[in-house]
């Protein structure tokens, strides 16, 4: 169980508060207008961002006062999800041992990693001679190894095509099928799709989580208005 | 990253510790020179003299510069021809470029034996005199003509292109092209420009040493030297030394708003495609211009190598010798710039409240005068150890000081681009310390710090300047040994140790800005 408990974060003009709790395993969709504070939401699960005042629990643990690398919580970035001037299968490795030369069993758990995701080929590349596809694999393949319960996605797959799009989401959900998934998108096609509920963010306020098909057929005033 | 109350990790105090080494050895050689200098009686008129001489010599070399660089700028800024980004790359050159070389070469086009002068009196004139308030004029004028023409370059091609398509098809001539578009710029650009080279000028102490003297051309930092040297009164150096830091303290803070990317002309090597200029008479203009400021800054350098070549197997040892000790002075210095700037903007990235507090520090570095920070330096330590012993230590961390700054420039914003793109994917994978720094930084920072170091390496080989106030004939540095050999008339061996300084400094420079580019793809 994940869980914001009465969290507040203000900076720079800008406020959100949270109050709600996700179960494990439970796949969750973030919808909302821009700048309304999606990616603000993930980054106070992540630990890049601190709440002003309340806690973030994960099953009945505090884990507010804890950095990013000690969470149980792995996200996937808009872009940059890997380093690159390392090459692939160093980039992997780092999900078990972030340190300057990853052990040989790291690197053999690498391999099998990205064996799993279908890039065997391409451990020795550089991301930048990969398609975005393959990175996109390569940053699952670590996921995979970093197995943390809880994965935040804030639109990784955004610069894919539809098709290949859903395909890394079923293959995320096939390397860790129990993960708790929390995802930011705008596409009500998506959400309906990869999701069981969601949580629409506005004006400074994450409201707690709502059936997927309740949120869509009988949406609020505000979820109208922004749907519209 | 949120900032909660953090405690005083080993990186921020590290680099707290660099930072605060500055505005230190800044303070306490100013405290040295402030307590000698109240025991001086007043200034004398040949201070005055001093005084006048160099703000009226960098006041001078900062217009000439800025008007001779429009024409040049405008002509690269507009032109296409073989052999542009080559002449691009050339006007980096003289700020790697050892003064004492580049005056070498001064001498041999301009001096009294030179080629303009034998010309002159061939065709039946009187000969001219490089020495005295020309010579340090157009001395500073080589050096800075190159930097003015780079500000106003990248000026030029900051002009929106949309504005010159605009200017194009609203068929604007010549006349309203710079009446509304070149001016504006201009107006913009000239006062930095001004500003900086005036700063530089009124510090360039081998220029006035070699090329001043005399009651009518010493500036205050060659009347320190003189104060120290020959005269042996260190009350009346440290009240000189005083009077450079207020000099050059306020105008050169006031310039570095300026600054801001002056680059070393990266992205300086594309014209704009331009619809004007295409009458005969500015196209002649800008021929005549490119060609004058080519030549300006070739013939010296070709005169290093023409003169330097023949000599430079037979060299005498002591050229050899002082060779080795300027390459350890540089080797030390380029060392301490790198832990300095690695320290100063690692604390500044982990910790951002104390990213501005630690890059004033840095900067008040460049107000410092290095004579200045030497006299306080010589001072210290004379009544405890034989000055001379310590030249070359004290040599290679002043070089450091002055160097700081720039490095820091390079190598901060690199850093904190690092930091805004790969920060995050590092602090959730748990990345610290030392892996983070292997494995994340350092690789992206090897371009900056490669070129830093470069700049570091060259300019501490170059430098002749404080090591003029501590050596003796055993501590000289070769740039000092250079300046020995010309003032002893021994041309050809000074010829042949001027063109192994340079080569030698461009080397450096090659191997450190080589080595930070090598592997660093994606």
């Amino acid at each position: 169980m994940l869980t914001l408990e009465d969290v507040t974060f203000t900076r720079d003009g800008f406020s959100l508060t949270a109050d709600l709790s996700l179960a494990p395993g439970s796949r969750t969709a973030i919808i909302g207008p821009s700048g309304g504070g999606k990616s603000t939401l993930l980054s106070l699960i992540a630990g890049f961002e601190m709440p002003d005042a309340g806690r973030i629990l994960h099953d009945g643990t505090d884990i507010t006062p804890l950095p990013p690398s000690d969470r149980p919580v792995a996200m996937l970035f808009q872009d940059g999800n890997l380093f690159p001037h390392l090459d692939v299968l160093t980039n992997v490795a780092l999900g078990i041992e972030p340190v300057a030369r990853p052990s040989s069993a790291a690197q053999k758990r690498a391999r099998e990693a990205l064996e799993r995701v279908g890039l065997t080929e391409h451990t020795a590349k550089k991301p930048g001679a990969l398609s975005g596809g393959q990175q996109s694999r390569a940053a699952l393949a670590r996921l995979l190894l970093t197995a943390r319960p809880v994965v935040l996605l804030d639109e990784p797959f955004a610069a894919l095509g539809p098709s290949l799009r859903r395909q890394m989401f079923d293959l995320l959900v096939e390397l860790l099928p129990g993960a708790t998934i929390l995802m930011v998108t705008h596409d009500p096609d998506e959400a309906r799709r990869s999701a069981g509920q969601v949580i629409f963010v506005d004006g400074g306020r994450a409201e707690a989580p709502v059936d997927v098909n309740r949120f869509f057929d009988a949406p609020s005033a505000a979820v109208s208005a922004y749907l519209a | 990253m949120a900032e909660r109350a953090q405690p005083l990790t080993g990186t921020v105090a590290a680099g707290l510790l660099a930072a605060a080494a500055i505005p230190a050895l800044i303070l306490v050689t100013g405290g040295a020179v402030l307590t000698k200098a109240t025991g001086a009686s007043g200034l004398g008129p040949g201070d005055w003299a001093a005084i006048r001489f160099t703000l009226l010599q960098a006041a001078l070399s900062a217009l000439f510069s800025v008007a001779l660089a429009v024409p040049v700028a405008r002509a690269l800024a507009r032109r296409r021809f073989a052999g542009r980004s080559l002449l691009v790359a050339l006007l980096g050159a003289p700020f790697l470029l050892p003064t004492i070389v580049a005056i070498f070469g001064l001498l041999a086009i301009f001096g009294r034996g030179g080629v303009l002068n034998a010309g002159l009196v061939a065709l039946g004139f009187e000969p001219v005199s490089i020495y005295g308030l020309w010579g340090v004029v157009l001395a500073h004028v080589f050096f800075n003509l190159p930097l003015a023409t780079r500000l106003f370059l990248q000026g030029w091609l900051d002009v929106p292109s949309e504005r010159l398509r605009l200017a194009a098809s609203l068929g604007m001539g010549p006349g309203a092209i710079f009446r509304h578009i070149e001016l504006p710029m201009l107006a913009r650009t000239a006062p930095g420009a001004l500003l900086v080279i005036f700063v530089i000028s009124t510090t360039s102490f081998a220029v006035a040493l070699t090329l001043g003297g005399g009651p009518r051309a010493t500036t205050v930092e060659l009347a320190i030297y003189q104060a120290v040297s020959f005269e042996f009164d260190l009350g009346r150096a440290a009240l000189l030394s005083a009077i450079q830091l207020g000099l050059t303290g306020a105008a050169a803070l006031f310039a570095l708003s300026f600054v801001g990317h002056a680059g070393f002309g990266a992205g300086l090597d594309r014209p704009t495609r331009r619809w004007d200029g295409k009458g005969a008479m500015t196209r002649t203009a800008d021929s005549v211009a490119i060609c004058l400021a080519a030549l300006f800054l070739i013939l010296p350098l070709a005169a290093v190598l023409i003169a330097g070549l023949p000599a430079l197997i037979s060299l005498p040892d002591v050229v050899w010798w002082s060779a080795i000790r300027s390459l350890g002075v540089a080797a030390a210095s380029t060392l301490l710039v790198v832990a300095l700037t690695l320290a100063m903007a690692r604390a500044a990235v982990r910790r951002r409240s104390l990213a501005r507090p630690i890059e004033g520090a840095a900067l008040l570095a460049i107000a410092a005068s290095p004579l200045v920070l030497g006299t306080g330096l010589f001072i210290l330590v004379f009544p405890f150890a034989d000055p001379t012993r310590l030249a070359l230590p004290v040599t290679a961390l002043v070089n450091a000081i002055v160097t700081v700054p720039f490095a820091l420039r390079a190598v901060l914003p690199a850093w904190q681009k690092i930091e805004a793109d790969h920060g995050r994917l590092a602090a959730s994978l748990g990345l610290k310390g030392w892996a983070r720094l292997r494995l994340v930084e350092l690789p992206r920072l090897a371009r900056p710090l490669g070129f830093s170091a470069g700049v570091a390496a060259a300019l501490s080989m170059g430098d002749l300047g404080v090591i003029a106030l501590f050596a003796d004939s055993d501590t000289a540095t070769l740039p000092l040994q250079v300046y020995r050999l010309m003032g002893a008339y021994r041309m050809e061996d000074a010829a042949g140790a001027a063109l192994l300084l340079m080569l030698v400094s461009f080397a450096l420079f090659w191997l450190f800005d080589r080595g930070g580019r090598v592997d660093a793809d994606a």
